[in-house]
Order: structure tokens, then sequence, then C-alpha cells
């Protein structure tokens, strides 16, 4: 539904957005991961045509998003909850959003109380607000013209454990009824529970993509297991002679295997383990390992 | 893989964009639901109702003679010096509120909102032009009944014309200014010395030699404009100080106004 194709956006020498292709697809939440200055929030301005592109484009179902009549209807974007006159009501501010669409006021009240603002606190004026109000508030800006698709940057910021669990369970259902949900984060546990695939930026590049499982499957790397027994060295003979490279660490050992292969061998040694542990990337390592620039330099200068 | 292709299309053929007028509406509620709209708007009427109930007691008390233009002037007088001010309003504060990326996401036709803003501006000056000839008939009218041989109607619509043309014209470079600097108070300053201190120096200066003169009303706004105030304006080389003038001062920053606002990268 939203494709991005090659999309560059430099601001004279420096590249904010690098050569970003990606496709988000109806009926599924896509993540858009990365660091602060990433290039998230500049992508998502590129696509809403907020920001020129330098090169590459973006339609949302095939349209560009400034040929699309009336966009509100039919794309709800949420680009920074604090972008409206602080002197406003939340009420006042989603009156004119309901105007400029062609909405009834009904419309108003009903966003208002989907996303859980009071009638006493719509009737406050922004500036008095929170920021976990205005990200509510903004979510109900974005859903007021009823869209098919999402565009979400960072919504979750500021928002208090329960407003990300509500937010969470807001977007699954909406993607579930078949929309299109893009939302980015800095933070994988944001999105790790909801999205069903994740776009990981770092210094304007793709860095990678996929669903989790095929983000840990193809980056992979060596086995690695922490393990501590009763008789380490027992352990470590054991292993050391299956093969496996062994280096003693704190109170245990740091061996390159997966801890079925360092189960195997404890059995085989008769040794009892007090302590199991895949060493191995989680996500968030992943997730940091691929998106900051001077691990990936130091990956690459090493291969 | 077939059946998901017509899915990934956004079928938009049966949606309306949005009509000018309904942004003409947006734009002309963004104008006064803000404490600053708000208070700008009801400060003009507090002024002009505080001025012209002076103006009507001392005639009153003194039982001095009074014109019709005397109350419409007066209240045409202080709109026109504040009201520049809620067309500068209009556009910068929604840069440093930093709302016009919304307003700019509903409507991404940017010179459609720029067009509905400038409309707004037009419709203050009307309403200010019917308000001043409201005020004109309420207090003249008081004033007939008080003392009739003292009260003059002396109406004239060709000057009613007049005032509607240099309001929009104010009206036109307050929303200028706004769009040039997007800052509130850099605008309002630059207007009030752009539209109120550079004429006087233009005539003063070209007061030094008579070639200096003539050549500075070519550059001098107000003072081409004052032929078509007074209806005047019968020469082809007043026509023509008019339209050069005119698009000196008018023209090129409402241009450029423009311009930069349809080009911004809105932060
Ligand atoms: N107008 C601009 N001029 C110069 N640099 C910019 C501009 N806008 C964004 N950038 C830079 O582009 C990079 C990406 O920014 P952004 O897209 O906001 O990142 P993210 O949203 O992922 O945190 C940052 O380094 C930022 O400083
Ligand atoms: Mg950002």
């Amino acid at each position: 539904m939203i494709q991005v194709d090659h999309l560059s956006k430099s601001y004279g020498g420096f590249t904010a957005v690098d050569d970003v292709s990606f496709t988000c697809q109806p009926g599924r939440v896509t993540g858009f991961l990365g660091p602060n200055g990433a290039g998230k929030t500049t992508t998502m301005r590129v696509m809403v045509g907020l920001t020129p592109a330098t090169r590459g484009q973006v339609t949302i179902g095939g349209h560009d998003y400034r040929h699309i009549p009336n966009p509100g209807r039919h794309v709800g974007v949420l680009l920074d909850a604090s972008a409206q006159h602080a002197g406003r009501t939340g009420r006042e501010i989603l009156t004119l959003g309901a105007t400029t669409m062609g909405l009834p006021q009904s419309r108003v009240d009903q966003m208002l109380e989907l996303v859980g603002l009071s009638k006493a606190e719509s009737k406050r004026r922004l500036r008095n607000y929170s920021l976990g109000m205005k990200q509510r508030l903004g979510i109900a800006h974005a859903l007021l013209g009823d869209p098919s698709v999402l565009i979400l940057d960072e919504p979750a910021n500021g928002l208090d454990p329960a407003g990300i669990r509500w937010m969470r369970g807001l977007l699954k259902g909406y993607a579930d009824r078949g929309g299109t949900v893009l939302l980015s984060s800095h933070l994988l546990h944001e999105v790790e529970l909801i999205a069903d695939e994740m776009i990981l930026i770092g210094h304007g590049r793709i860095v990678a993509q996929g669903d989790r499982t095929s983000l840990m499957a193809a980056h992979r790397r060596s086995a690695l297991t922490l393990a501590t027994s009763l008789d380490n060295d027992k352990l470590a003979a054991e292993l050391t002679a299956t093969g496996h490279a062994v280096t003693p660490m704190g109170a245990g050992l740091h061996i390159a295997a997966t801890p079925e292969e360092v189960g195997r061998a404890a059995l085989a040694a008769h040794v009892v383990l007090t302590d199991l542990r895949d060493g191995g990337a989680n996500l968030e390592d992943l997730f940091l390992e691929l998106t900051s620039s001077t691990q990936r330099d130091e990956i690459g200068a090493t291969a | 893989m077939s059946t998901t292709v017509p899915e990934l299309h956004l079928d938009v053929a049966d949606t309306v964009p949005i009509p000018f007028w309904r942004q003409v509406r947006v734009e002309f509620r963004k104008s006064y639901d803000t404490r600053a709209g708000f208070w700008l708007l009801a400060t003009i009427g507090i002024l002009v109702g505080l001025v012209e109930g002076f103006i009507l007691i001392a005639t009153l008390v003194q039982e001095s003679p009074v014109l019709w233009s005397d109350f419409a002037y007066t209240a045409g007088g202080i709109t026109s010096l504040l009201l520049p001010v809620l067309a500068i309003l209009l556009v910068t504060s929604e840069w440093s509120q930093r709302s016009a990326m919304v307003s700019f996401t509903l409507e991404p036709r940017r010179s459609r909102v720029v067009g509905a803003k400038l409309a707004v501006s037009a419709i203050y000056a009307v309403l200010t032009m019917v308000a001043m000839l409201v005020i004109g008939v309420v207090g003249t009218g008081i004033c007939e009944l008080v003392q009739p041989e003292l009260t003059e109607w002396d109406f004239d619509a060709k000057l009613a014309i007049a005032f509607l043309v240099s309001q929009l014209l104010t009206m036109a470079l307050g929303f200028a200014f706004g769009s040039l600097l997007l800052n509130t108070p850099a605008a309002i300053v630059v207007f009030f010395i752009y539209w109120y201190i550079v004429p006087t120096v233009l005539f003063v200066v070209g007061e030094l030699r008579d070639w200096l003169g003539d050549l500075l009303e070519w550059f001098n706004f107000q003072a081409s404009l004052q032929p078509l105030v007074d209806w005047e304006l019968n020469t082809g080389e007043e026509w023509a100080k008019l339209l050069v003038s005119g698009f000196i001062w008018i023209v090129l920053p409402l241009a450029g106004g423009i311009y930069r606002i349809l080009r911004a990268e809105v932060k």
C-alpha cells in the first residue's frame, strides 16, 4: 500500500535518507525502527509531501500523496503531536480537522472517546496537555477521516505503559480490519510486539527488514553459550576435545557452541550444569549492531 | 498473488477534493479561535467603542456640529491600523506554532490554503467597511435625534469604496510580510515601518532636489494612491505611477511571500 522506491533526501552535502526502498502491506503493522537521526521522520515527511525528495519517490496506494483528493479521508498522519497551536483546545483542533475534511462534529466526540480523552480534558488548551495526552489527541486527529492507511511517527513517545498497551491493541485491531499501519520508533520494545514486519534504518540506510523470525535467521551469528557448572575444568576439557573454543569468564565459561551442544558435553562428562544461557544475539543486540555506524564500520573493517 | 493487487490500489475516484469555501471557513475560524486572534479583534472593537463613545458624548455635551464622516472615519482609521496584524497572524502563527504541518498535510495544494487565508483577509476588510458604515449611521443617528440642526449626513459611497481599497491593500501587505518573514514580531515591526514610515522618508528625501522628488514619486505608493482615494485618478501618469509603485510595494512582497510558503519545508 505504501511503496517507498529508492528514496534519497540530502540537505546540502548531508544525506539524511539514502536510497531507501520498502513497502507496507494492508492488514499489517510495519515498524520503522532506527536510532535518533536515522532518517525515519524525514522519510515520513517525504511520504506526505511536506519535504521534497532529492531522488526516488513514494506512492500510497499507487498515488503521490499530493494528488490524493481530501487526503485525510484516506491517509491518517501523525508526524509531531506538538505541531499544533498550543492555544487551541483539543476539541478545537479536532473540529478544525473535521471541518477541513468535511466531517460532522459528532466524529470529533467519537474520536475523543476512542482515544480516552474526557470532555473536561478536551476543553483544555494544548499547552496544558502532557506529552501522552498530545499523542492521544494526535492519534485521534489521524483517525478522524476513517483512513485506510496510517502513518505515525513515534506515537508511543510519552505514553505511559498502559497507554502503550492501549495503542498496541488499537493499531493491531486497525490492521486486522485491513488497514495499513506504518509506525516509527527508536525503541525496539515499543514495536516488537505489534509489528508484523520491521524495517531497520540507520544513518539513512535500510540495514535489515523482515519479520522477527526472518530477521533473526538472516543475521544469526556463530553460536555462543554461557555456562556454569560444578566442575568447569572438566566441562571445558570435554568441550575442547569435541572441538569447541572455550574461554573462562567470571564464574563460568564462554563457549563457541549452541546450548544444546554444551548440554550434551556436560552429560557426557557427567558434570552438573548450574547455569546455561544462549549468548547469541537477541533482536535488541541485532538492532543495536545494525543501526550503529561505529560497530558497522568495525564489522566491515575486520570482515 | 494476483488477488492482492487490487487491494494495493487506493481508490480515490469517488473522493471529492476539499472545496475552497470550506478551506475559507476553516481559516476564518482559525482567525478568532486563539487568544491572540480573539483579543486582537476584541481590542479593535473595544477601542472603536471607546473612541466613538467619547466623540458622541463630547459632541452632545458641547453641542458642536458633527458629520457622518467623523464617526465613520474614526472607526475606519482605528481598524485599518490594527487589522493588518490579523493578516500577519493568519500566516505567522501557523509557523511559530507549527500547525502549518497539519494544514498542509490535510490540504497538500498549498496555494489553496494560502488563497483561503487571503480570502479571509479580504472578508475582514469588507466587514470593517460595513462596520464603519453602521457605526457612522448609529453615531450620526443619535446626534440627529438630539441636535438635528448641527448634524450633517455627508455620506459618500466613493469614500467607502476608497476606504475598502486601501484596507484591502494594507491587509494584502500585512499578509505579504507575514509570509516573507514567517515570524510574528518581525513581520509586525517591518510592516509598520514599511507602511507608515517609508512613505514619509521618501517624501522628505524628495523635497531635497526636484529631480529626486519626481523620481521618488514613482516609488511612493501611498502618494500614488491618493488620487484614487480622492476619486481624481485622471491622468495617464497618475495611473502609471499607481501601477508601478503598486507593483513594487504590494505585488513584489506578496509574490515573494507566497513563493516562500509554497516552497518552504514545513518543520
Ligand atoms: N532541514 C534539515 N536540514 C539539515 N539536516 C536535517 C534537516 N532535517 C533533518 N536533518 C537531519 O537528517 C537526519 C535525519 O533526521 P530525522 O529524519 O529527523 O531522523 P529520525 O526521525 O530517525 O530521528 C538527522 O541527522 C537530522 O539532523
Ligand atoms: Mg524522528
